[in-house]
């Protein structure tokens, strides 16, 4: 055995080539074929599903695999802005795109706002001041008149995107989605290998000699956690619109748990790992079902196994295999 | 599952027969909590009652196959909207029923109306099922939020139960219940000292009950629900609050929370139901036979309200001799309602069900003379009165 101080994740990662390794390309390629012929055998609404939660996780990935800050209150921006969303959709008569930007707008400022006070502090205070700030949230989801309580706002109308394509169909609704869903993915993926994304990877991996070489440490981590926000809330408000609902299960904060899980059990900081744990977590739930709470206790016991027989999560055991990041 | 192998033994007998009548095959959909704070008074019970229903009503020797499919909902309006449109999309559910939890009904209100199926709820509260949220597929059986706080709040001030306080949840829900009961208090004549908010989900309620003894109220009425009623009735058995004369009367409780708080803790307390297993021959005999498949435990009014609307929807089916949707509807809504549980009654156009509702007082120990005898009868409230008017549920579709 070599002594290594780093952990697995970290050396992998940092051996990330500057620029878009070509198996990358192929990979989207293929998912992006598979995502378009699933329908066809899948029922669309749960891959509607598993893609805002495949992107959800991504945009806690980003934070967390690649700025080394764990959010333990990403629920705030996917909830709060799954409320907007909705909001916007149905009293105010919002096309799905408007209601969808207007939520990450809102995600985007509460990322801010939050993110201020939270890259102040480092490590379980970090965790800790985002859990306060989405508990807040929580409470204010509870009781602002506008959310309807604990009945949440239901019957969001799913509208025509643009004015003139009918999303009642959920078919049609899956393409929209598949196209956001994907879109922003690439976009992750374009910020993580770029020079900023290179530059979060030194903070992340050594915060004290990125500070030495001049870098204004603060203003990347906030950019990162905006960034994270405001995608977390594209998957919130894409969700309310496609389930037609905004709850106090999106805000809640088992869902910043569930996320965190998702992430960890992918594959935190690769590319392609959230993908994969938001789709082993949703289908879970999703077949499980009829166990009832026992799915959490299911949940719980697959987390344990992962971090005993494979830390680096399933995409990330996969990718030391292959000897490729992913 | 014993309950399909008499389906397939009845189809295929009746495929022997030679099929003399019109076969319809009905999918039913119970969909309830079954491992959370209602799973006891839903759950598994409910699909218990609609297999009854199927049996009582002799589907099967009538050429309608039944088949019955479950889920749990856990509470969650999402899980909720996800299993009721994956119901009606993918596995040809033809209705569904029970769904407690009023927000999760909510969701399913909306599929349903959307995918043109019909939706008869028993588990949820909310008045609004009726109301502003109405549905032309929509039935909204056992009871709800306005039936409770009217039959409670009007039947104490009649007994001389003049003077309020309420312990209210700081949500929504907890406010409305409060509301509804104090207009229904001041219109009776009561008046209402004060109100005190805590907050949502709570655990510590001493200090409110403090200030509740300390009101003068001769009644406390305990605007929550679930784990915060519980809770909040604990805790005042520890203060002797009944004991020391002050009645405390829960706006949202079940039998099945009496039977978890134990007599010695609920005793004294009152509320509104709209059955009890003790209420006559009928029920008691219905209930003796769903007591003996649920490991003895006898059936909630949410049990009655699934069993009775099961019964009552086949009988549109077999009336209809199909399943069509606005036929069905027309027909549950024109034919009066009539089961051995909630005696005569009939559907609003709005989708209310409307019967007699009761108002009961938890028995002392001493009273009790066996497991699940729980309640003296206090008053019965007839169906007239029982639910809230037609024209001031603000129902959208009666006005189209």
């Amino acid at each position: 055995m070599t002594t290594q101080s780093e952990t697995g994740y970290r050396s992998e990662a940092a051996a990330l080539p500057v620029g878009t390794p070509r198996h990358h390309m192929v990979i989207f390629a293929v998912l992006l074929g598979l995502l378009l012929v699933a329908p066809s055998v899948l029922y669309p609404v749960f891959l509607m599903k598993v893609l805002c939660f495949a992107l959800f996780a991504s945009a806690l990935n980003l934070l967390l695999g690649f700025g080394g800050l764990l959010s333990f209150g990403h629920a705030a921006f996917f909830g709060s802005s799954s409320y907007v969303a909705a909001y916007a959709a149905k009293a105010w008569g919002f096309n799905p795109e408007f209601a969808i930007l207007l939520g990450v707008l809102a995600a985007a400022v509460l990322g801010l706002a939050i993110g201020a006070l939270a890259i102040r502090r480092q490590g379980i205070y970090f965790a800790m001041v985002t859990l306060a700030f989405a508990q807040m949230v929580f409470f204010f989801a509870l009781q602002a008149p506008f959310t309807g309580g604990e009945d949440g706002i239901q019957a969001v109308p799913r509208g025509k995107l643009f004015g003139f394509v009918d999303l009642s169909s959920d078919l049609t609704l899956y393409f929209v989605v598949v196209a956001i869903v994907f879109g922003a993915l690439l976009l992750i993926y374009r910020i993580i290998h770029s020079p900023f994304g290179q530059v979060l990877k030194a903070i992340r991996d050594n915060e004290p000699r990125s500070i030495s070489l001049g870098y204004k440490v603060n203003r990347y981590k906030l950019a990162v956690f905006v960034m994270s926000a405001a995608l977390a809330g594209l998957a919130g408000a894409t969700k309310a619109i496609v389930f037609q609902l905004a709850s106090l299960t999106d805000v809640y904060w088992t869902m910043s748990g569930e996320v965190v899980l998702m992430t960890l059990l992918g594959g935190m900081g690769t590319v392609f790992g959230p993908l994969v744990g938001a789709a082993v977590i949703v289908t879970m739930q999703n077949y499980f079902a009829g166990f009832g709470a026992w799915v959490t206790v299911l949940q719980g016991a697959i987390f344990v196994v992962s971090v005993l027989l494979f830390r680096e999560g399933i995409v990330g055991v996969l990718a030391k295999w292959l000897k490729k990041p992913l | 599952m014993n309950f399909k192998t008499l389906i397939l033994a009845s189809a295929t007998s009746l495929l022997l027969a030679g099929t003399a009548m019109a076969q319809t095959a009905i999918k039913i959909g119970v969909l309830n909590d079954r491992s959370g704070v209602y799973a006891d008074l839903s759950g598994e019970g409910s699909v218990i009652a609609a297999r009854m229903a199927v049996e009582d009503f002799d589907a099967a020797g009538k050429g309608i196959t039944v088949e019955i499919i479950s889920a749990d909902h856990q509470n969650k309006p999402d899980i909720a909207s996800n299993i009721a449109r994956q119901w009606y999309d993918q596995d040809g559910v033809d209705l569904i029923v029970d769904v407690p939890t009023s927000s999760a009904a909510f969701a399913v209100n909306e599929i349903t109306r959307e995918k043109n199926k019909i939706f008869m709820n028993s588990g949820a509260g909310s008045a609004d099922l009726t109301g502003a949220q109405c549905s032309p597929n929509t039935v909204h059986w056992t009871y709800d939020t306005w039936a409770l706080a009217h039959g409670t709040g009007s039947a104490m001030v009649a007994e001389g139960n003049s003077k309020w306080f309420f312990i209210t949840a700081d949500y929504a829900f907890g406010q409305a219940l409060e509301k509804d009961t104090t207009a229904v208090v001041e219109a009776a004549g009561g008046e209402v000292l004060g109100a005190v908010r805590h907050p949502f989900p709570g655990t510590d309620f001493s200090s409110y009950l403090l200030q509740a003894q300390a009101s003068g109220a001769q009644v406390i009425g305990l605007a929550n629900a679930g784990g915060d009623t519980v809770n909040t009735i604990k805790q005042a058995s520890e203060f002797g609050i009944t004991q020391a004369g002050q009645a405390l009367a829960g706006l949202l409780i079940f039998i099945t929370d009496i039977h978890a708080l134990g007599l010695e803790t609920a005793q004294g307390l009152v509320l509104t139901e709209s059955f009890y297993w003790d209420l006559n021959d009928e029920t008691r005999a219905w209930s003796e036979r769903f007591a003996a498949e649920n490991d003895g435990k006898k059936p909630t009014m949410v049990h009655a309200g699934v069993y009775a609307s099961v019964l009552h929807y086949l009988k549109a089916v077999e009336a209809t001799g199909g399943k069509e949707t606005e036929a069905l509807m027309a027909s549950m809504k024109s034919t009066p309602t009539s089961d051995p549980l909630f005696g005569e009654g009939m559907i609003r156009e709005d989708g209310r069900k409307v019967h007699d509702m009761y108002l009961f007082q938890v028995k002392s120990p001493a009273e009790s003379t066996g497991a699940w005898d729980y309640y003296n009868l206090l008053a019965t409230i007839p169906a007239a009165e029982a639910f809230r008017p037609l024209e001031d549920g603000g129902c959208a579709f009666l006005a189209e």
